[in-house]
């Protein structure tokens, strides 16, 4: 058991590492705001939501898990909700994408 | 371009919701302060940033009838008293300047006194100063001719 929530705890820590990575690589060599956006989420809800599961698994169940639990809660809110408002300006201030579709 | 952004239904609603949970973490953040990571200062930017957001949303107009600018104004100088004023008390009970120990009967809960006041009187400025410094910010105009 206690091999289980070590090994697990650094799968699913790597895990949100890996997010986090691919996230910033995303915001840095994607094309424009739109897509940019899309990259800057995945970072807030997989990559933090991962590393949190981790230290929930590591901490075991009290107290402190029900604290670390209402962070990606209240990221989950906030998160897709701030990239709603950034592609909502960004749209009505005229913005296109520059990403073109391939037929 | 809109003057606000209260017209989109989801950030108008979702900022509402939140917007109570905000003060109650500054709140937990600000008397979690003397004894766990938090204090003053973090607790004034995070309840001061339920109150931007509320103002972001609702236009500057509503985040001033909210906290109206006299009052944002006795606010600021009422936390820096606070903190002076512990100082200068626990002078006249001859101690140093910001002394804790000498505030009660003895020194392990005068520390608690001391630093539940200062920080209090950090939290307010903090937030009330973040406050002021955003409405000044945001409503400042280009004149377009």
């Amino acid at each position: 058991m206690g091999y289980l929530i070590h090994y697990s705890t650094i799968f699913f820590l790597f895990l949100g590492c890996f997010f986090i990575l691919s996230g910033s690589v995303g915001l840095i060599k994607l094309p424009d705001v739109f897509s940019r956006i899309h990259a800057a989420g995945l970072i807030d809800t997989l990559g933090t939501g991962f590393i949190i599961l981790s230290l929930i698994i590591h901490s075991g169940f009290s107290l402190l898990s029900l604290k670390l639990l209402l962070i990606p809660l209240f990221i989950l809110f906030t998160s897709p909700i701030s990239g709603h408002a950034i592609s909502l300006f960004a749209h009505e201030s005229g913005y296109k994408p520059k990403a073109k579709l391939k037929r | 371009m809109k003057d606000n952004i209260s017209s989109s239904p989801i950030l108008n609603i979702v900022s509402r919701i939140l917007f109570a949970p905000i003060i109650i973490f500054g709140l937990y953040v600000q008397f979690h302060g003397d004894y766990g990571p938090g204090g003053g200062f973090q607790a004034g930017v995070i309840i001061a940033a339920a109150f931007i957001l509320y103002s972001m949303v609702f236009g500057i107009k509503k985040g001033e009838t909210l906290v109206p600018i006299k009052i944002n104004q006795y606010l600021m100088c009422i936390g820096v008293l606070l903190y002076a004023g512990v100082g200068v008390v626990s002078i006249f009970l001859n101690g140093n300047y910001l002394d804790y120990n000498v505030l009660a009967s003895d020194s392990s809960s005068g520390q608690h006194l001391g630093i539940i006041l200062v920080e209090l009187g950090v939290g307010i400025t903090v937030a009330t100063v973040m406050i002021a410094l955003y409405h000044s910010f945001a409503s400042f105009r280009i004149k377009d001719d």
